[in-house]
C-alpha cells in the first residue's frame, strides 16, 4: 500500500510536468494549428541558457527566471523568423519545419556545450519526505505542483478572464473576423507562442534535473510522453491537456514501479495508439465539429 | 473629390487571384445615409464590401472614409476609423460566449467606460441577447445571431457599417425588424450604412439610395424610392 501511494505521489509529480509540456503543445494548436515538435529542443535550448547564467552569478533562481524569459523570446523568435514564413497549405510543412529545428537547435548546442550530460540543479532537495514511516513526496516535488499549479491557473485565468485572453481565443478560433473587430491576429499568434514557449520552458526547467541531466536530446523522451498527454486530453483542450498531464505520469510511475522501467517507453506508445485508434479527438474532444 | 460622402469609392478595382471581379467602382455614400447595393448573385457585392473593408486588397482605385484615404491602413485598423464590417455568413464567433462576442467589438476601444455603455445599450437593444448572454454563440438561432452581429458592431460605435446579406435565412419578419432598426440607428445615431441584398424589395424599401451592380460595375445609382417605384428603371435593371 505505502508503494502504490507512493507511486501515486510520484506519477502525479512527473505528470504535472507533462501537463505543462502538454499545455504548451495545445497553446500552439489552438492559436496556429501546428504541432511543435520543436517543443523540446526549444526548451531544452532554454534550460542551457538557465544553466550559463547559474553558472555565472551562482544563482538557481537567476537561471531559472532566464530560461522563462529565453522560452518567451525564443517562441516569439520562432513565429516571428520561421513559422510566419512556412506555407501552411499541407499540414505537413510546418511538421517538417519544425524537425528542421530540433535539428539546428541539437546541433547548436552540441557545438556550443558539448554532448556530456551536465549537472542539473534543483532549488529543494529531491529526497521525499516521510509521513508516518513511508516515504511521499520531496520538497522538490512541491516545488514542481506549485510551479504547473501557478501557471495552470495563470493561464486559464488570463485566457477566460482578460482582455488579451479574450482577444486570443479569438484571434484563434475566426481571425477573419477578429480582424474586423480590430484584434491584431499576427500579434496574438506571436504571444501565443511566446506563451506556450515559455510554458514549455518551465516544463524542461523542472523535469532536466529529474532525469539524466542536461544534453542536447534531454526532453526527447519527454516530449513523446507530453504529445501523447496532449492527445489524450485532445489536442484542442488545456483542461485536456493537464488532465492527460496527470494520466500519463501516473501511468509512468505505475508501470516502472510494478513492471520495470524499461517497459514505459512502450506503455507510453500503446496509450498513443489506443487512444487515436479508439478516440482521436482526445478524452474532452469537443461536442461541435469544428469547421477547419 | 467633393468630400460630401461619408464613404467616397473612386476607380475600385479587385478581385482574386488576378482576375478581376470589380471593374473600376465609383461610388458616393453621403453621411447619415442608408446605401442597398441590389444586383444578381455574381455581381459582386460581397467582393465590393470586402475590397472597401480590406479584407481583400484591392488591385487599383481608391477608398475614402471621412477625408482619408484608407490605402495602406491595416484591416485591424479600419474599425479605428469607424468602419464595421459585418460579413458574409455574420461571423459569429461559435466558440465564445454571446457577452464574448460582444464585448470583442469594443475591446479596441481607449475608453472603457463608454465601451461598457455601448455595451448595454446593445442589451437593451437586443434583449433576447440579455437572456442569453452565457450561452455560446453556436447555440444561437439564426435571428440571434443577426442580432449578435449587429450588435457587436455597434459596440464600436462605428461611423459607417458594412452589412453583407442581413437577410439571408431569416423569417421576413425578423427581416422587417432588421431594416427598422438599421432606420432607427440613422435617424437616432446618424449612422450610415451600406448594405448588400439580395433581398431587392425590403432592401429598398429601407434605403435612401439604390446602387444596382452587374457583372463587378455599378449600373445605375438612384434614389431607392425611384429604384422601387418606377417600374421601367426595375424592368431594366432588377427585372422585375
Amino acid at each position: 500500500m505505502d508503494r502504490f501511494v507512493f507511486l501515486t505521489l510520484d506519477g502525479l509529480s512527473r505528470g504535472a510536468v507533462l501537463a505543462a509540456f502538454a499545455l504548451a503543445l495545445v497553446l500552439i494548436w489552438r492559436a496556429a494549428r501546428i504541432v511543435n515538435f520543436a517543443q523540446g529542443a526549444m526548451a531544452v535550448a532554454t534550460a542551457y541558457v538557465a544553466y550559463s547564467v547559474s553558472a555565472a552569478t551562482g544563482s538557481y533562481w537567476l537561471g531559472f527566471l532566464a530560461a522563462l524569459v529565453a522560452g518567451l523570446l525564443l517562441g516569439a523568435a520562432v513565429d516571428l523568423v520561421v513559422m510566419r514564413f512556412v506555407d501552411h497549405a499541407s499540414p505537413l510543412n510546418p511538421v517538417i519545419v519544425a524537425l528542421g529545428l530540433v535539428l539546428l537547435i541539437q546541433a547548436v548546442l552540441g557545438m556550443a556545450y558539448g554532448s556530456e550530460f551536465l549537472p542539473a540543479g534543483t532549488p529543494f532537495s529531491r529526497n521525499p519526505l516521510t509521513v508516518g514511516g513511508a516515504a511521499v513526496l520531496s520538497p522538490y516535488d512541491l516545488f514542481v505542483f506549485a510551479a504547473v499549479a501557478v501557471v495552470v491557473v495563470g493561464l486559464a485565468w488570463t485566457f477566460t478572464r482578460t482582455a488579451v485572453g479574450l482577444r486570443m481565443r479569438a484571434a484563434a478560433f475566426a481571425p477573419e473576423v477578429s480582424r474586423l473587430l480590430g484584434v491584431n491576429v499576427g500579434g496574438m499568434l506571436t504571444l501565443g507562442w511566446a506563451l506556450a514557449s515559455g510554458v514549455g520552458a518551465l516544463a524542461g526547467m523542472l523535469v532536466i534535473p529529474t532525469e539524466l541531466g542536461l544534453h542536447p536530446h534531454a526532453m526527447d523522451l519527454v516530449f513523446v510522453s507530453a504529445f501523447t498527454a496532449a492527445v489524450v486530453g485532445g489536442l484542442d483542450s488545456p483542461p485536456g491537456a493537464v488532465v492527460g498531464g496527470l494520466a500519463v505520469g501516473l501511468l509512468l510511475s505505475y508501470v516502472s514501479g510494478y513492471a520495470g522501467s524499461d517497459l514505459t517507453p512502450l506503455a507510453v506508445l500503446v496509450l498513443l495508439l489506443a487512444v487515436l485508434l479508439i478516440r482521436p479527438g482526445g478524452l474532452f474532444a469537443p461536442v461541435a465539429a469544428r469547421r477547419v | 473629390m467633393s468630400g460630401e460622402g461619408l464613404l467616397e469609392v473612386r476607380d475600385l478595382v479587385a478581385g482574386y487571384g488576378g482576375a478581376p471581379v470589380l471593374h473600376g467602382i465609383d461610388l458616393t455614400v453621403p453621411r447619415g445615409a442608408i446605401a442597398a447595393v441590389v444586383g444578381a448573385n455574381g455581381a459582386g457585392k460581397t467582393t465590393l464590401l470586402r475590397a472597401l473593408s480590406g479584407m481583400l486588397r484591392p488591385a487599383a482605385g481608391r477608398v475614402v472614409l471621412a477625408g482619408e484615404d484608407l490605402r495602406g491602413v491595416a484591416v485591424e485598423q479600419l474599425v479605428r476609423r469607424g468602419m464595421a464590417h459585418v460579413p458574409e455568413g455574420r461571423g459569429v464567433v461559435g466558440e465564445l460566449t454571446v457577452d464574448e462576442n460582444l464585448r470583442l467589438g469594443g475591446l479596441w476601444r481607449r475608453d472603457r467606460a463608454d465601451a461598457a455603455r455601448a455595451l448595454d445599450e446593445v442589451y437593451q437593444l437586443f434583449e433576447p441577447l440579455a437572456r442569453r448572454r452565457r450561452h455560446l454563440g453556436h447555440q444561437l438561432s439564426g435571428g440571434e445571431r443577426q442580432m449578435l452581429a449587429l450588435g457587436r458592431a455597434l459596440v464600436a460605435r462605428p461611423r459607417l457599417l458594412l452589412l453583407d446579406e442581413p437577410s439571408l435565412g431569416l423569417a421576413p419578419r425578423v427581416v422587417a425588424q432588421t431594416m427598422a432598426l438599421l432606420r432607427r440607428l440613422r435617424d437616432g445615431t446618424g449612422l450610415t450604412v451600406l448594405l448588400v441584398e439580395q433581398n431587392v424589395r425590403s432592401a429598398l424599401s429601407v434605403a435612401d439610395q439604390g446602387v444596382v451592380m452587374s457583372l463587378g460595375r455599378i449600373v445605375t445609382t438612384a434614389p431607392a424610392a425611384r429604384l422601387r417605384d418606377d417600374a421601367d428603371l426595375r424592368h431594366a435593371y432588377l427585372g422585375f
